[in-house]
């Protein structure tokens, strides 16, 4: 290993490309086979993966994000040598430690020991290594106590961290990791972050397929986008990330908004002089939306048609979260500065707007529009419409306000660390 | 291993490291019997309980019954020597042929030797087979079968050539299951075949003079017989007497074939098994 440059690619993927046969009709028996011996099952070809090249360098972790189908697993598995790929290269320099799923293989009738033991022959250990490591796995899971108990009486909890911590255990020098980190109580989530951060201190290089833009900015150094089996974008994981939540965007915004997200309308109140048509979200383009990325401008929106003539009537929105709290209250009222909306003719449509800065922390928020007149209402419609705010961050607060950090240490103290 | 470390390959049947292939077939084997072993209240009786079981009604039936093994001495220990050789070809090959679709979670998700499957179902069949003709002998010196010193040499050559057959299909069976689902119901056919194409409950001497030579076409058939032979009396007919050079050279060639296709199946769809299941 020494004698090696260390500077070189720990990875090299040079053009490697991989379609699958998907089939028309399945043959399935040999006697259909037999009996139809001329009729050559017919098939297409789905290119899973177009003819790819990069690097990772050693000591790297990188990053691989897409939406699902986009090719990303396929190009783990061909890297971790599960599938075949039809043409490229790959050169992987050092121990290679793949995991597709946590606890893959776990024999639910053995103990854990037992099990830990097959899982590092399976990953390659020999026996002798896998069974030093099991007091580690065991201690890094925290399952002492259980270690003789038969894996099938294990809550799903423990399963998780024993997967996890086999995984972490295993001395590799690259390690393909796919979908495997929002697992777990909030406890063992630190463990992990600690121990992901452990292995990017070490040296370690690792290639991390994941839907978590937080974790992909988070550890990532670099990162790559992959769109219908092609890679789209390589760089900046935050880069990355932006362009990644983008895209699922548009193309939400080009599909049919999907029915679960239209909340049932919970209760309308008010004498109807007016009605409340619909409402809607927009977003920095001013185009309707389901989904608003943090930190753009968006717009609440509705349409109200008058029945009757309605003089000064006072237009609102309350947007609540999924803890149902009240996170933003707007109305047409800052808008008159006490002089009154105006006279409306029955008959008149109206779009009432109201524009702000996309600051809600990540979740699903539902609106409720109103227009009431004098301490009455008009027409109010409960959590009529829904959204969900996306972020590469995430947040317990309510809202995620923009902020700055200082750290400013007093005199005595640094002196004292010098 | 060069500059750029070492090529991706995908996945194959052995494997680019024999010792990892061994060591994994190893585990894998342990495990299932281990599995076996401890699996239940009464453990491994029940492993045993099967041929023995097995010897037992037909022994009744066609020994004591039907008089199937008149005139020849030792007979019960030959059925039972058969028994059990017979419960490991059905148990060898029997596991391995749903094998690989049995552990398609692991086939999708690990790279590694896939080979290592069903030679493990075999290799968990020998551990039982091993096992089980320590019952034989504990039997045959029971009943007073002498000991023929030839044997220490013969049987455990026949015994590999069994385990070669055995191992040979499987592989087959196994690779080709993957895609044609079948072939379950056909290695049972196969196997129920096979018990009956073989002289187990009657013995060779009981079938007319010209129709045992063709008998020793099927392999096991001359395995088992000469096994008889050698191992617990000289006087049964040794294959090699009967004047059938012809059908003993097809069966050689037999188990020689059955190797070489078995292994080159599944060489062939090894790094695609991944993807098919």
């Amino acid at each position: 290993m020494a004698a090696m440059e260390a500077s070189g690619p720990a990875v090299l993927v040079d053009g490697l490309h991989k379609s699958f046969r998907l089939p028309h009709e399945r043959v399935h028996t040999l006697k259909e086979r037999m009996l139809h011996p001329l009729h050559r099952a017919t098939h297409e070809n789905f290119r899973a993966l177009s003819p790819l090249s990069f690097e990772v360098k050693e000591g790297e972790f990188f990053g691989i994000v897409g939406r699902n189908g986009s090719g990303k697993s396929t190009l783990l598995k061909c890297l971790a040598g599960i599938y075949r790929a039809d043409g490229g290269q790959a050169w992987i320099r050092g121990r290679l430690s793949t995991f597709i799923e946590l606890g893959v293989g776990f024999n639910m009738d053995l103990a854990a020991r037992d099990n830990i033991v097959i899982n590092g022959v399976m990953l390659g250990l020999s026996p002798r290594e896998a069974r030093r490591h099991v007091d580690e796995v065991i201690a890094f899971a925290g399952l002492e106590q259980f270690e003789d108990l038969k894996v099938k009486n294990y809550s799903s909890g423990m399963l998780v961290r024993l997967g996890f911590s086999v995984l972490i255990h295993v001395d590799a020098d690259v390690l393909l990791i796919d979908e495997v980190l929002a697992v777990g109580d909030a406890q063992f989530q630190q463990k992990c972050h600690d121990q992901f951060t452990a292995i990017r201190r070490a040296g370690k290089t690792v290639l991390l397929v994941t839907h978590d833009m937080g974790a992909v900015e988070r550890y990532c150094d670099r990162a790559m986008l992959l769109e219908q089996g092609e890679m789209t974008m390589l760089g900046d994981p935050h880069e990355v990330g932006m362009h990644y939540l983008q895209v699922n965007f548009e193309r939400e915004r080009h599909e049919p908004i999907a029915a679960p997200t239209e909340p049932q309308e919970s209760a309308r109140y008010g004498d109807r002089r007016a009605e409340i048509m619909r409402t809607w979200f927009e977003d920095a383009a001013g185009l309707p939306a389901s989904s608003l990325a943090h930190g753009q401008p968006c717009a609440l929106c509705a349409e109200v048609v008058f029945a009757e003539d309605v003089d000064d009537p006072i237009f609102g929105f309350n947007l609540h979260s999924n803890a149902d709290h009240n996170v933003l209250a707007a109305s047409s009222e800052r808008l008159d500065a006490g002089e009154g909306s105006g006279t409306f003719r029955a008959g008149e449509h109206v779009t009432f707007r109201v524009r702000f800065d996309n600051l809600l922390a990540p979740g699903r928020y539902e609106v409720t529009p109103a227009v009431a007149r004098g301490g009455a209402w008009i027409d109010r419609r409960e959590r009529l419409a829904s959204v969900v705010v996306t972020s590469t961050h995430s947040t317990d607060a309510v809202v995620d306000l923009p902020y700055d950090v200082s750290l400013e240490r007093s005199q005595n103290s640094s002196e004292a660390l010098a | 291993m060069t500059a750029l470390g070492a090529l991706v390959r995908g996945p194959t049947a052995l494997g680019h490291d024999p010792a990892r292939f061994a060591r994994l077939t190893w585990t894998l084997a342990v495990t299932q019997f281990k599995l076996k072993f401890y699996g239940s209240a009464l453990g491994y009786i029940w492993q045993l309980m099967r041929p023995l079981l097995l010897f037992g009604v037909l022994y009744v039936v066609f020994s004591v019954a039907l008089n199937f093994g008149e005139g020849l001495e030792y007979f019960e220990v030959m059925l039972l020597l058969g028994v059990v050789l017979y419960t490991f070809v059905s148990e060898g090959l029997g596991s391995a042929v749903n094998s690989i679709v049995e552990r398609e979670n692991l086939v999708r998700k690990v790279e590694f030797p896939r080979m290592s499957i069903p030679a493990a179902a075999v290799l968990t069949a020998i551990f039982n087979l091993g096992l089980n003709l320590v019952v034989v002998v504990i039997f045959a010196i029971v009943s007073g079968v002498p000991l023929h010193p030839e044997m220490l040499l013969q049987a455990p050559l026949l015994l590999l050539v069994l385990i070669a057959f055995v191992l040979g299909l499987s592989l087959l069976v196994s690779a080709l299951f993957v895609r044609y689902r079948d072939l379950k119901p056909m290695t049972d056919v196969f196997l129920q075949v096979l018990f009956y194409a073989t002289p187990i409950l009657y013995p060779l001497e009981t079938l007319p003079e010209n129709a045992r030579e063709w008998f020793m076409l099927n392999p096991f058939a001359v395995v088992v017989q000469q096994m008889r032979h050698v191992a617990i009396d000289p006087s049964a007919t040794s294959p090699f007497d009967l004047g059938a050079g012809p059908q003993l050279a097809v069966a050689g060639a037999i188990v020689v074939v059955v190797c070489v296709v078995g292994y080159r199946v599944f060489g062939r769809m090894a790094p695609r098994m991944a993807e098919e299941l």
